[in-house]
């Protein structure tokens, strides 16, 4: 039995100590003096977002299958047990082994959203780690970073001694056989960072210079030393069938988030939306083979007795070996008492029939992402999904027996008009009206609910929308205003329902999101004055982040709401995520136009990602 | 065919709450391939009732779940497959058949033994007031319940009571008509006397759960309840 870091007496005061004690099924236990090297990976989120997520359970996975690595899991202390922590002054501990992270040689971070910046100071902070690179000694673990938000990591390039740029399982065993080279010949981190650096996919912030215009954008971004590279390449798996499935996932005993197994069928998206970051970064498609993923999936479930599988991809309509894999999981799933469940579906009559098959049709709702009101901005954003699409596939759905939509938009898309943020209440009254001429009013049982949900947009880093400008909160209040209104006045409303997010989290997040390196003195402040777990709604202070980025003398207009030009250099232009400059350009170009591009399975954008695959990643898909 | 199984819950097992502890053992008889039986319906469920909940940071070695198989094969396999996929902290003790009409281990559940350890030796004056507690004919204590309050009287619930110097043995009357926990006699014992939790902390052990045989007005006649069944050689 593992002795606990804290005592009976704090584990029984604090909320779900089961967040804290380890020991879960599959997870790994290594004998201190065996191994070499220890890495404490961490989701900078509470336990049960952590465990969600596949990323980090593939890392642990492949380094823990190396006897001479111990890596561990860490998450975020809730905020009763961070107030006793601090208090008592203990040190932040790793589940497996309970020992403290700074002993650690690395502290690895995945850093999947921007609202999560205080939260990784507050794991230095606890952990005792200085939260500034430029403090920590050889006696500090190295801090490295990686997860999509490290697409831009110029907001938190104080904090880290390197980011991990692109797919974790390329060169982090490399990074490690490295820094057992540099320990064995006496070298300090420096050194280790130093030759770091020269790896695919490793940014080492503080071997670069930033200078700024009067304007206060970039003039030069700039490595400080021969071994830093100008451009720094993203790392990707260019075979998929390469990389060792995870086949043993840890099993939490709480619920949480994503309590299943999870099959991850492709990486990469053909689809081109221009306002999708994971779009972009991760492409080229690449695709697992569907006998290979049935094996998997019967693995997974027998080493874990989940009792619900998911696939995971960010379209999984694309996938060609869908029908074979849903099929056959469908069989292996009713054999085990295992329930499928499907998420990005595109509907349509496939997609209809085989999640009649896995879904109770009364209770479950229907999924439609048309992210905008208006053909005109659905084709601005290059959503490619028509008004036919939308009411043909609901149609279908409700002969099919389904009565709840539920449909996603965003506001405050460049160009918007009041035409658009109505038309996504037109556009929802027409699918209701879809339903009163599908469906006989005899047949009707219970009746229909169609419920749109509103997120503001936010442009992202590496997508054909990156230079579009932000509005003002007010600005974002009356656009939901308005789709409210117009819901009202439609002839269903009586059917519709309509949600929107509060546009304060969404102002800071743009900020964060295409920041740059002066952010870091303003998150590293609003940490010590209190902020922390930004994207929960409760604990969200957006007065006091505001009032910080003021006293930091920053203006957050000029990263939300400014009108950026072509010529300008973005914090992350250095970074080459696969997709060129040129290419965004073209499409940012289409998009003020409002021309539609064909997505990859159709026609090669020429986007140049394509580097990075060993099959041709735009071939015709044969679903 | 009815299983009955015995389990232990040690260590730091105890920070993981009841609910937690069922869904992990559904999680064991997939892993272990037990052959459940399921129940009907579009989201079916294994065929699984416990005994009784454990309290978050009470340990045990006399827990008790039943559930319903297709088939088994010897007691002394199933319990092999299932420890070899179960987590540290539980481990299964017994498999037995039970007859096909017998109630389940919840219905059936009178009684319980527990040990309660308490951290240092009990002075003597504690003792003497333990003694004094455990002669009262009648303690009606406020009993929170999830519709509310009740009120319960304390005395004929404890079936037995020993104090040792730095432990007590207590059996308890247990189940789903009156429910007596050693938690609940030891806040009534130190509120009785004024005294602090500080004063006398403790940790609880599980040691037994029992069904009572006896006829209507008979004496009581416990059997453990993984004496209702029988191991399958």
């Amino acid at each position: 039995m593992t002795k606990l870091a804290l005592n009976e007496e704090i584990l029984l005061k604090i909320e779900k100590p089961a967040r804290y004690i380890g020991g879960e099924y599959n997870s790994i236990k290594k004998v201190r003096e065996n191994v070499d090297v220890r890495i404490a990976m961490c989701f900078p989120d509470v336990y049960e977002i952590g465990m969600s997520h596949l990323g980090m359970q593939i890392l642990y996975d492949m380094f823990n299958k190396r006897d001479d690595i111990w890596c561990e899991r860490v998450f975020s202390p809730w905020m009763d047990l961070h107030e006793i922590m601090k208090k008592e002054q203990i040190p932040l501990f790793a589940l497996e082994s309970q020992d403290p992270v700074k002993d650690f040689d690395f502290l690895g971070i995945t850093i999947q959203y921007e609202m999560c910046y205080t939260n990784i100071l507050q794991i230095l902070d606890l952990a005792q780690i200085p939260m500034l690179a430029a403090d920590r000694t050889d006696e500090d673990p190295i801090v490295m970073g990686g997860g999509p938000c490290v697409y831009n990591p110029e907001p938190l390039a104080d904090f880290f001694d390197l980011f991990y740029i692109g797919e974790g399982e390329v060169n982090n065993l490399e990074l490690v056989d490295l820094y057992q080279e540099c320990k064995k010949a006496g070298l300090g981190r420096r050194e280790f960072l130093k030759k770091a650096a020269g790896l695919p996919g490793i940014y080492v912030p503080s071997l670069y210079e930033v200078t700024y215009h009067e304007d206060q954008t970039i003039a030069s971004f700039t490595p400080v030393c021969k071994e830093a590279p100008a451009t720094v390449v993203k790392a990707v798996v260019e075979d998929m069938t390469e990389p060792e499935y995870l086949k043993k996932p840890v099993v939490p005993f709480i619920k949480v988030t994503q309590d299943r197994a999870v099959l991850e069928v492709m990486r990469g998206c053909i689809r081109g939306c221009r306002f999708c970051q994971a779009g972009m970064v991760y492409r080229p498609r690449r695709e697992r083979d569907a006998k290979e993923l049935l094996q998997i999936a019967e693995e997974i479930l027998k080493n874990t007795g989940h009792e619900e599988i998911s696939l995971s991809s960010l379209s999984s309509s694309d996938y060609s070996g869908l029908g074979e894999l849903v099929n056959g999981l469908i069989e292996t799933c009713s054999e085990h008492h295992v329930n499928l469940s499907l998420p990005s579906l595109r509907i349509d009559s496939f997609s209809l029939d085989i999640m009649s098959k896995v879904q109770d049709i009364k209770k479950s709702s229907l999924t439609f992402a048309p992210e905008a009101g208006t053909q005109r901005m659905r084709n601005l954003i290059n959503k490619g999904l028509t008004e036919e699409d939308i009411l043909e596939g609901a149609r279908k759905a409700f002969l099919g027996g389904w009565t709840k939509v539920k449909l996603y938009f965003m506001l405050g898309l460049p160009t918007e008009t009041k035409e658009d943020m109505e038309g996504i209440a037109e556009l929802a009254n027409k699918i209701a009206a879809e339903y009163f001429d599908a469906i006989p009013k005899p047949e009707r049982k219970g009746t229909v609910s169609i419920t749109s949900s509103t997120s503001f947009f936010i442009p992202k880093p590496f997508t054909p929308l990156q230079w579009a400008p932000m509005c003002e909160v007010q600005d974002y209040i009356d656009k939901a205003q308005t789709v409210k209104h117009a819901m009202k006045d439609q002839l269903n409303h009586k059917r519709l329902s309509y949600q929107w997010h509060s546009p304060e989290a969404s102002i800071l997040e743009g900020v964060f999101a295409r920041g740059d390196r002066r952010l870091c003195k303003a998150i590293l402040k609003a940490y010590e004055s209190g902020c922390l777990y930004d994207s929960w709604t409760e604990q969200f202070d957006f007065d006091k982040w505001m009032q910080v980025l003021s006293d930091c003398g920053l203006d957050y207009h000029f990263y939300t709401t400014r009108e950026r030009s072509l010529d300008e250099i973005f914090p992350w232009d250095f970074i080459d995520a696969g997709v060129s400059k040129k290419f965004l350009i073209r499409e940012w170009k289409r998009a003020m136009a409002e021309e539609v591009t064909p997505n990859c399975a159709m026609k090669c954008a020429g986007c140049s990602a394509d580097r990075f695959s060993r099959e041709a990643c735009h071939h015709e898909n044969q679903n | 065919m009815k299983i009955r199984i015995k389990f232990s819950k040690t260590g730091n097992l105890k920070y993981i709450g009841h609910l937690d502890i069922m869904r992990c053992f559904q999680k064991v008889m997939r892993r272990a391939e037990v052959d459940i039986a399921y129940s009907a319906g579009f989201s079916p469920h294994q065929v699984m009732s416990f005994a009784s909940p454990l309290g978050l940071g009470v340990t045990s070695e006399g827990e008790y779940v039943d559930i319903e198989v297709q088939s088994s094969q010897s007691s002394e396999t199933m319990l092999e497959r299932i420890n070899a996929v179960m987590v540290e902290g539980l481990q299964a003790l017994s498999w037995v058949k039970l007859p096909d009409r017998a109630g389940t281990a919840m219905s059936v559940l009178a009684a319980a033994d527990y040990r309660v350890a308490f951290d240092q030796p009990v002075p003597e004056a504690v003792r003497k007031q333990f003694e004094e507690f455990l002669s009262l004919d009648t303690l009606v204590v406020t009993k929170k319940t999830k519709k509310g309050e009740r009120e319960v009287d304390i005395p004929p619930l404890i079936y037995q009571a020993d104090l040792q110097e730095q432990t007590l043995f207590l059996q308890l009357c247990a189940g789903s008509a009156e429910n007596l926990k050693p938690e609940q006699v030891m806040n009534a014992f130190m509120d009785r006397y004024h005294m602090e939790p500080e004063q006398l902390r403790y940790h609880v052990h599980r040691l037994e759960m029992y069904a009572d045989l006896a006829e209507d007005g008979q004496e009581r006649r416990l059997i453990p309840l993984e004496r209702m069944g029988e191991v399958i050689v």
